[in-house]
């Protein structure tokens, strides 16, 4: 790590970042024995069960999907985009997180993302995974899904890169690669530590293979931690343009409701408050089965749950410019679309998610809310259905009631709708449990270093 | 391997085809060292036989040859199945093949006809169009544009069937001479024919012949639409019945006493031409014409007027005595009831029809009582129209009878067993005959029953013999049109099935029983004809489309002196009234099994795919129900159940019901839609009467409307609209209301569009919103049927639609219609957000939509403010019914599933315009090329062409004062722009 005080003075915290007591050992231990293991806690096999029956369901949604046509799905003319799409943004918001926490907290040096990095990034790579499903699957002809892609064809013919869904190719590969380079890059070390730990041969077989002959030397510790560096320099404004870009799909529009300046930073702390919300759904349970309170201490979620109130905060404001702009503009399609929004057929839906994600959050201020588990557990909850909420109302009630009222028309899911959300949601459980269990969900030799025995301090300069 | 002495390329594959791998290229090879196959190569790759000659060149020449044998002999790749292209061994005479023809015919309909030219490709009907010579002015309603459709119907029936069994018209043949025989000795006395309203002359003459034949034998007429009163009103009035035929040329006010004349009815496609004429604002012509409507329930020709005042059928009785006598017109001293919803606009109306003597006119609206006719051609008569506005003329009907009492009597003998034989030639009698003719059962005591008919119905479930009928379009006959004008009727095809027409079903009662309907046609105007050379006569008739000097003569009829008197007092009656009306989009239920009038948005309502029982938002109150509640109404103990569906401008105490729903058998597009009305309407009240209970027995009906939404909200800017006092106050005023930015606002250059220049320009003033446009676009571009289920979900694929708004208090309001196609936006929004470039903008201004690149993302239409894009949510095209590919126009792509389509101003027409124009090395004259909404609107108010060209039609009405873009607003630059609609208030009347 480099010579500098970290920003969060430890001196001042209560919590520390790490239990006392740990030794290199037992941190390695504790890790490695969730995955080395014989036994799967009863806890794993339901959430696993669940996300690979979840993944079945999607799997015959896409299936008759493809089969039948996009027309399954309760999208019709003016609402052209429905959950899929709402899906998208939401998935792909949620995984923001994760980078944050990998790319932008490494630079700025902050230790306590050590504990909750490697199943950060994960997460943001299934969601990533989950939400890259979507612009493929809402195409009238998936089959030629390639067609936005620029590459050198018979027809002389190559994408318009003036629309934003181009650019959403763009940006969201570019986020998928980088996160799993970043991601998998990371894992080295501790793919060589279970290497040397495993005893079934398959085990270390695979291991071996994936850690591509990691052997803890000062070289390769160097280039690691350049490498690192260099992925996470690269990472960084992925979190701020991904989800910048996707909301240009919205802002690059004449929809009232969609056209406006604001949507990208609203987007990106929508983002990044969405994805702590996960980051927590997914910490809390996780270290409470698996015993990981020692890692994953009261700080890590202090500190997330501050950085979701920062980032609702910045939502919360945002919808009130949002409304306050179509007031003051005088344009009577934007004041329209505001006030359908919210006295309209979708008002539910609209103070529905005001509650969720305005109401809801400021109980994040009290100490006493964000130092029970559980009640962040539910708060984050809550934020997540908020968010997917926000992306539903952005979209759907903007498309049913825009310029020519002839054309309103209400959007009303349908049960393969909701079934392919469901499954989304599958198959990220899926990925993600296999993960926990295949895969250290904790960087051991990150958390390592956060020992006073690692002496890093001292050392300096590596 | 052995190969044969003569070798050629399928055979060297059938012969590889068993190889695999390196056995293929020894087999290649073993078989290039053959005599056969050097001979092959030389054959057919001459240029390279030097190569052949040395042994390396040989080689080379063999691995590319190899790959592509082997290729074209791999089994798992699919390729493309053998299709044999047939030339015509024949050619028929002046037919190109990829270039249509086009034949002048007619689409008799009731007491009318409308004039057609209809598009042929390769020997089939595809397209109608109107034909400009007939006195239907080259426009078409939505019947005749749908009813290519039905020709092709895959429900029709394709052959005789004698109690379910296929029979040949051979047996039928047989049966029928019997039974004709058995009659002669009777004179025909238990012989009856029914047939519908018949206008044919040669039909006429069979039937006149037959009835000779046969002294006892009689004929009787049923059409359920008919205008059962007028004759009864012109009797009353005028002493006979007579045909009334308006030139609204010549009026400048109009009163319309329930009179739908813009858009049902004879003569309403002339009359609706002739209204717009006097009532577009064009050039420094600012005098437009004055139309006053009372009516129950809003239809088109209410939309245009300037006054529209919602009464029950019977108060537009009472409506019409007192105007009668604030005219000053002889009512016996009888005066309406006093109403205080109209008392006040009487004197006004009146005194405005005083001050336009001999340029006015009253019409009395098909479906009112007897005494409203008489009233309006007393009306009409004080008024000085006669001769100048309204024309008397004699029937059109060849045999115009009272259809009620003939019916009835024919029901009469049924019951008493008198009757042997019954011919039901065309219509549906067991399904709209009045109800408490108790038709169904009687019929069954007809001792042989036969029905020729297009589909296997409901009456002909009920005969003994079911002939199928050719559709018009397969026929040789004759009609008239509303003035009496004659159109020879050819057929475009022949007949798809073993159908037969009435002529050649007529003449098996004859002494030449096979003779085909084209003989007998032209052998009864043979003898009509007068002059030398009849067959050039009869080609030059044939080809144009209509007999000239056929219109029938103007009458000169004289009003009764004291007529009203023979009348009782007008009463006031009290409860809820019921009204039945002939449906926009299936007529009397005939085309119950069309679906692209099925799918038809009906004008004002939106509605498809169902009635309704219309009532006023104050009724509904009243009866404690909203739109979607099922009500049961009963009058005189028939019953009927309808879902609710409260319309603003409806009348307050009555409830309107459209006919022609609730078939049991009309095929599988439209048996059990909607619900029946028939059930319910008896030979004494077949339009209107009082007694109607309505009662809530369900909520929640699935009723489909394209549009939910119909206020005009004006800080939007969609319709434009001004008084024209107002206009003429000032010129601007359309203008300072509409906001188009001004093109030097941007920084880019605009694109020089120095060719053509396509717009169009749609006339809001003009448009009556009949909906013929919708469905004219539906049948030349391919557009599909989606069902009740998918509109429901807003998946209609109209590509024009036309919007209804209603403005003002919602028991009145003004309601506006306009004709949405593809604004082809300049700055279109569609075009920047389509990933995949499927949508571009060509250099003549059109949006081209480019359906093999889209790959349905459906950005275009969320960026379309418009929404004119219409997506295929899934395969909505049929791929599979046989009958239905010989409708599609081979000119457009038929879409299939996961693309975007719009319209494209008929794009095809514009190229073959454009390709015959170079060929002569010319430019495309304005006029030259008419969009399919363009051609068959009855009010001309679409008008397309090169706005490049400041002479041409639309280039002109663009430089009006009047024109504004649709949400111009945006800056999107639309192509299509609008005229605004315009109105002539009465200053004495307080709108």
């Amino acid at each position: 790590m480099a010579d500098e005080r970290p920003l969060i003075d430890e001196e001042l915290q209560p919590e520390p970042v790490i239990a006392p007591g740990y030794t290199f050992g037992t941190v390695t231990d504790q890790i490695a024995s969730v995955v080395l293991t014989r036994r799967t806690p009863v806890f794993w096999m339901a959430c696993f069960s669940a996300g690979f029956a979840l993944l079945l369901l999607l799997l015959w949604s896409v299936a008759l999907l493809f089969a039948k046509g996009v027309g399954i799905w309760g999208i019709k003319i003016p609402v052209g985009w429905g959950f899929a799409i709402t899906n998208f943004v939401w998935w792909i918001g949620i995984g923001h997180a994760g980078t944050l926490i990998s790319a932008i907290l490494l630079l700025l040096n902050q230790q306590w993302r050590n504990s909750i990095n490697r199943f950060a990034e994960a997460m943001t790579l299934f969601a990533v995974a989950c939400a890259g499903m979507f612009p493929l699957l809402h195409m009238g002809r998936p089959w030629l899904f390639y067609w936005m892609f620029p590459y050198p064809n018979t027809m002389g013919v190559q994408p318009q890169f003036r629309s934003p869904l181009v650019w959403d190719v763009f940006a969201v590969s570019t986020y998928a690669t980088v996160s799993f380079l970043f991601w998998f890059v990371g894992l080295m070390p501790d793919l060589a530590t279970l290497r040397d730990r495993a005893t079934n041969r398959w085990a270390r077989g695979v291991y071996g293979m994936l850690a591509m002959g990691w052997r803890n030397s000062v070289r390769h510790w160097h280039h690691y931690e350049t490498a690192s560096l260099l992925l996470a320099g690269l990472a960084t404004p992925l979190v701020l343009s991904v989800h910048t870009v996707v909301s240009f799909d919205f802002t690059i529009a004449i929809v009232p409701g969609w056209h406006s300046t604001f949507f990208p930073p609203y987007f990106v702390a929508g983002a990044i408050y969405s994805g702590f919300a996960m980051v927590l759904v997914l910490a809390i349970p996780l270290r409470a089965v698996y015993g990981l309170e020692g890692l994953i201490t009261e700080k890590h979620l202090d500190n997330s749950a501050k950085v979701m109130l920062a980032t609702g905060l910045i939502v919360g404001y945002s919808y009130m410019l949002e409304t306050f702009t179509a007031w003051y503009s005088g344009n009577v399609y934007e004041s329209a679309a505001l006030w359908n929004r919210m006295t309209g057929p979708y008002a539910g839906a609209y103070w529905f998610l005001i509650t969720c994600n305005v109401v809801a959050p400021q109980f994040l201020w009290f100490k006493r809310v964000r130092g029970k588990p559980i009640l962040l557990f539910l708060a984050s909850l809550v934020v997540l259905v908020g968010m997917w909420l926000e992306r539903f109302v952005i979209i759907v009630t903007s498309l049913a009631q825009d310029y020519l009222p002839s054309s309103w028309r209400i959007f009303t899911p349908t049960r393969w709708d909701w079934a392919t959300y469901l499954g989304t949601i599958g198959l990220f459980l899926f990925l993600f449990f296999l993960f926990i269990r295949l895969l250290p969900m904790i960087s051991i030799f990150e958390v390592r270093t956060l020992l006073p025995q690692a002496k890093i301090e001292e050392e300096g300069q590596a | 391997m052995s190969a044969p002495k003569k070798l050629d390329l399928p055979a060297v594959r059938a012969l590889l085809e068993k190889a695999h791998g390196r056995d293929y290229w020894r087999s290649l090879e073993d078989l290039a060292e053959t005599d056969a196959f050097q001979d092959l190569m030389h054959r057919e790759f001459p240029r390279y036989a030097s190569e052949w000659e040395d042994g390396e060149g040989r080689r080379n020449f063999i691995k590319l040859m190899g790959a592509s044998l082997a290729l074209a002999g791999l089994s798992a790749c699919t390729r493309q199945p053998t299709e044999y292209i047939n030339p015509y061994v024949r050619q028929p005479e002046e037919l190109v093949p990829g270039r249509p023809l086009f034949f002048a015919t007619a689409m008799p309909l009731g007491a009318s006809s409308t004039g057609l030219l209809v598009e042929s490709h390769e020997g089939r009907p595809t397209k109608i169009e109107g034909n400009p010579d007939h006195p239907s002015l080259g426009a078409c309603d939505v019947y005749a544009q749908a009813s290519v459709l039905g020709l092709y119907d895959p429900d029709r029936s394709q052959a005789l069937a004698e109690e379910g069994e296929i029979r040949s018209w051979s047996a039928f043949l047989e049966t029928i001479r019997q039974a004709v025989e058995a009659q002669k000795a009777k004179q025909g006395a238990g012989l009856r024919i029914l047939t519908e309203t018949v206008t044919s002359p040669t039909m006429a003459d069979q039937i006149k012949g037959m009835l000779a034949a046969f002294p006892a034998a009689r004929w009787h007429q049923w059409e359920p639409a008919m205008a059962h009163s007028a004759a009864a009103g012109a009797r009353l009035a005028l002493g006979q019945p007579v045909n009334t035929i308006y030139d609204l040329r010549g009026a400048d006010v109009i009163v319309s006493l329930d009179a739908d004349f813009l858009a049902s009815g004879p003569g309403s496609l002339r009359y609706a031409r002739q209204f717009a004429s006097r009532r577009r604002v064009r050039d420094s012509q600012t005098g437009m014409n004055r139309l006053y409507v009372v009516e129950p329930m809003p239809t088109p020709t209410g939309t245009k007027a300037d006054h529209r005042l919602p009464l029950r059928a019977a108060d537009v009785e009472q409506f019409a005595w007192s105007l009668a006598a604030a005219v000053g017109a002889d009512t016996g001293g009888r005066k309406g009831i006093p109403n205080a919803a109209f008392d006040k606009w009487i004197g006004a109306i009146a005194r405005d029809l005083q001050r336009h003597r001999g340029a006015s006119l009253v019409i009395a609206g098909e479906q009112q009582s007897p005494a409203v006719h008489a009233l309006a051609h007393s009306m009409n008569a004080l008024l000085g129209n006669v001769g100048k506005t309204v024309v008397y003329t004699e029937s059109v009907e060849a045999n115009p009878v009272d259809q009620v009492a003939s019916i009835y009597d024919l029901v009469k003998d049924m019951d008493a067993g008198a009757v042997d034989l019954l011919l039901i030639l065309g219509g549906n009698p067991v399904y709209d005959a009045p109800v408490e003719l108790g038709f169904r059962d009687r019929l069954k005591k007809a001792t042989l029953r036969v029905h020729l008919s297009l589909h296997e119905d409901e009456t002909s479930e009920l005969c003994h013999w079911h002939l199928p009928m050719t559709h018009y379009l397969e026929t040789w006959s004759d009609c008239r049109a509303h003035d009496g004008t004659v159109t020879i009727m050819q057929p475009l095809i022949a007949p798809l099935y073993a159908g037969k027409s009435v002529h050649e079903v007529l003449t098996m009662l004859t002494e030449q029983p096979e003779r085909p309907g084209y003989d007998i046609v032209k052998s009864y105007w043979s003898r009509q004809h007068t002059g030398a050379d009849f067959e050039a006569w009869w080609r030059k008739v044939v080809h144009d489309g209509i007999m000239p000097d056929t219109a029938l003569p103007a009458k000169t009829v004289a009003l009764r002196q004291g007529w009203a008197a023979s009348l009782p007092q007008p009463a006031s009656r009290q409860g809820l009234e019921i009204i039945f009306r002939p449906d926009p989009a299936v007529f009397d239920g005939r085309f119950a099994n069309n679906g692209w009038l099925q799918e038809f948005p009906r004008p004002i309502t939106q509605i498809t795919w169902d009635n309704a029982a219309f009532m006023s938002p104050a009724t509904a109150h009243e009866k404690g129900v909203v739109t979607s509640d099922l009500v049961e109404l009963e009058y005189r103990g028939y019953k009927m159940r309808a879902p609710v569906s409260i319309q603003p401008g409806h009348a307050d105490g009555c409830v309107t019901v459209h006919l022609g729903y609730g078939r049991t058998r009309a095929g599988h597009v439209g048996t059990r839609i909607g619900f029946n009305a028939y059930g319910m309407r008896t030979s004494n009240a077949l339009w209107q009467d009082f007694g109607l209970k309505a009662t809530k027995v369900g909520s929640g009906y699935l009723l489909v409307s394209i549009q939910d939404y119909h206020a005009l909200d004006t800080r939007r800017h969609i319709i434009e609209k001004a008084a024209i006092e107002e206009y003429r106050r000032n010129p601007n005023v359309i203008q300072e209301s509409a906001e188009a930015p001004p093109r030097e606002l941007t920084l880019y250059p605009g694109f020089p569009y120095d060719k053509y220049a396509w717009g169009m320009a749609i006339d809001l003033t003009a448009c009556t919103g009949c909906g013929a446009c919708v469905v004219a676009c539906q049948a030349e571009n391919n557009i599909a049927v989606v069902g009740k289920q998918e509109v429901h979900h807003g998946r209609h694929m109209h590509w024009l639609r036309v919007d209804s708004y209603y403005h003002g208090d919602i028991e009145n309001p003004e309601i506006y219609n306009q004709p949405v196609p593809c604004m082809q936006c300049e700055n279109a929004p569609c075009e920047l957000v389509c990933p995949v470039q499927a949508t571009n903008h060509s250099s003549e201004g059109l949006n081209d939509m480019i359906y093999n690149r889209c790959v349905g993302t459906r950005y275009c239409s969320n960026n379309c403010p418009y929404k004119v894009r219409r997506f295929n949510f899934f395969l909505y095209s049929d791929w599979n019914t046989p009958s239905l590919k010989l409708q599609r126009n081979p000119d457009v792509t038929v879409r299939s599933r996961g693309v975007m389509e719009k319209c494209t101003y008929c794009v095809q027409r514009i190229n073959r315009a454009k390709i015959d124009a170079e060929k002569e090395d010319r430019k495309v004259r304005d006029g030259e090329i008419q969009t399919a909404c363009q051609a068959t609107c009855p009010a001309e108010a679409i008008i397309f062409g090169n706005i490049n060209d400041p002479n041409s039609r639309v280039a002109r009405m663009k430089a009006e004062k009047t024109n504004y873009g649709l949400l111009a607003d945006l800056n999107t630059r639309p192509r299509t722009t609008y005229l605004a609609a315009l109105r002539n208030p009465n200053p004495e009347i307080e709108a």
